[in-house]
């Protein structure tokens, strides 16, 4: 078996008295693409960065290809590539400089830099503002060139931190397209999102999240089949408590879940459970039946929604 | 993608090239646009007006003053002085304002850490291009030196790597201070510092007219030690005493950078 590129146990991040990441385990392999989902707070993003080695673990054991992060942490990062939550491109450079100038820092010498960023900048669909400033570019360019930037040193594993947060529909699935691209061509992956959308779209296979710990593990298709059922159906009753309606529908599908401004029953057969409300006289005024999703089973997992 | 490089294999990078790197990012950010052009120009002409005003213009006043057993001109006297200023201004505008907005603004820093590259790497670029940014000014001051014979061709060359010590010295106090500051107003504070010093660390008259404890005070600040061996040196008059001087510079040097390396670390790598 080869070795996993990330090798966790145990691992462990505190800050002061607050523990962000309580004791996970993880093994990620070469070629996968590894989705970390869970909602904010949830330690996503101080695993990225143990895993990017700008953390040093508190507790537990971490390996980065192999390596130990606090003792070979600057040969870890040579290998790896990096697109924070945040862009940090700079912004008294042009699209171009931005990509050459951070090959510079991997030792890259200035022309194959230059032919790095050439194909890269064709690669995130940006050789028309090549010479243009940055803070020229949308959202979705500036996040496009932040992936372009992470390929410079041509690396064995990717990190991307939520990489299409705050980005329009349209931004987003330009960049999916990119990153199942270099999924494709083999580049190991390791993304956080709190989009379960996201997540089904790329990931392999994922942990769920919360409050610093991973509470399942699996396929998005594992992980639905074995938390959540086939199908949802989600009931609206205009003006009235949806909680008000547990009790009347009790019985009906697996599983009910009040929200807020929605009732979730989930069952296998769709169809079948909203005759039965309406046989039992009740008339949502508005029925959806769905596939269930990831996000469904974050909920039944946690009692808690994704994205509030 | 077929070529690889050693750096992808576990290798390290020298730290000269790592140093480089830091210096080859802002030579890209100068070729940006004319803005960063006219704040290194302006840099230089505060101290050269206060030679022209003061050392020429006051200085016709006052005629030669006698320091030691030396009596030379007063605009002899004020120009190494308002050359450590200007390396001291020049080293001073990059490892504050620019350092300070790429550290907590743009947040530059932080891209450059997902590199193999260390805090230490970064100050130590950045501190190489503060004190390059100085020289630039000193350069230029030691060649209008000449011009108006204040210090002769030798002397200007042999002043010229002192200009960079003290450029190094300033710049990574700078730095140190930069990683403490909590917002832009904080830079009031260091203005009125340096404007202090400025005006006090034997820059227009010798210290040793001050009351004892004024001159202990000022020789424990950083540009007094920088005018003492400018001085000297231009001057054609170098003396053993300036050795300590020259130890004072190249120990703040040490001490800032290790401050600003480790600032930086507790701040962006937690």
């Amino acid at each position: 078996m080869t070795e996993p590129l990330i090798y966790a146990r145990a691992l462990e991040k505190k800050f002061g008295d607050f523990a962000a990441v309580k004791g996970i385990d993880l093994e990620v392999a070469p070629g996968e693409a590894f989705g970390f989902l869970g909602p904010n707070g949830a330690g996503k993003s101080s695993t990225m960065r143990m895993i990017g080695c700008v953390s040093e673990p508190t507790g537990g054991e971490l390996r980065i290809l192999g390596m130990d992060p606090v003792r070979d942490g600057s040969r870890i990062r040579a290998r790896l590539g990096v697109c924070p939550q945040h862009d940090n491109l700079d912004p008294d450079l042009t699209v171009f400089e931005n990509l050459t100038t951070y090959a510079r820092y991997f030792g890259i010498p200035r022309s194959e830099g230059r032919r790095r960023a050439t194909e890269l900048i064709e690669f995130v669909q940006l050789a028309e503002k090549a010479d243009g400033k940055v803070e020229q570019l949308s959202g979705g360019m500036k996040r496009r060139l932040t992936i372009a930037r992470a390929m410079v040193n041509e690396p064995d594993l990717v990190l991307l931190d939520e990489p299409t947060t705050g980005l329009d529909p349209q931004a987003r699935h330009l960049l999916w397209e990119r990153l199942f691209r270099l999924k494709q061509a083999g580049t190991t992956l390791v993304l956080t999102t709190h989009y379960m959308d996201e997540a089904e779209q790329l990931c392999d296979r994922l942990v769920v999240m919360d409050r610093g710990k991973v509470v399942a593990e699996g396929s998005p298709r594992y992980l639905i089949d074995t938390h959540s059922t086939k199908e949802v159906v989600e009931l609206r009753f205009g003006t009235e408590s949806p909680a008000s309606f547990v009790e009347k529908l009790a019985g009906i599908g697996d599983r009910l879940d009040p929200l807020p401004d929605r009732l979730l029953l989930y069952t296998a057969d769709g169809e079948g459970a909203v005759s039965e409300v309406h046989r039992r006289g009740f008339t949502p005024s508005s029925v959806l039946v769905r596939r269930s999703t990831l996000e469904d089973v974050f909920l039944i997992l946690t009692g808690r929604t994704l994205v509030n | 993608m077929v070529t690889t490089y050693a750096v992808t294999h576990g290798r390290q990078m020298p730290a000269i090239s790592r140093v480089a790197s830091i210096l080859s990012r802002n030579v890209a950010a100068l070729r940006s646009g004319p803005s960063y052009w006219l704040v290194l120009l302006s840099g230089f002409f505060e101290p050269m007006l206060y030679l022209l005003s003061i050392g020429v213009g006051v200085g016709a006043l006052i005629g030669n003053i006698s320091v030691g057993d030396k009596t030379l001109s007063y605009a002899a006297f004020v120009a190494p002085a308002m050359l450590a200023v200007s390396a001291m201004s020049g080293a001073l505008a990059e490892t504050t304002y620019n350092f300070f907005a790429k550290f907590k603004f743009v947040r530059s820093y932080d891209s450059i850490l997902a590199t193999p590259l260390k805090p230490m790497d970064i100050a130590a670029g950045e501190l190489v291009w503060a004190m390059l940014r100085g020289s630039l000014y000193t350069v230029c001051f030691l060649i209008i030196m000449v011009a108006l014979d204040l210090t002769t061709p030798l002397w200007a060359l042999v002043t010229l790597p002192a200009t960079m010590l003290v450029g190094l010295a300033f710049g990574s106090i700078g730095m140190a201070i930069s990683t403490m500051i909590r917002g832009w107003q904080d830079f009031d504070l260091v203005h009125v510092g340096q404007f202090s010093m400025f005006l006090f660390s034997g820059t227009f008259s010798p210290v040793q007219d001050y009351p004892f404890a004024v001159e202990i005070l000022i020789a424990l600040t950083p540009l007094y030690h920088a005018v003492e061996v400018l001085r000297a040196l231009s001057t054609g008059a170098p003396s053993l005493g300036i050795l300590v001087s020259i130890a004072y510079l190249a120990l703040t040097t040490l001490a800032g950078l290790m401050v600003a390396s480790r600032r930086m670390s507790k701040a962006l790598l937690a």
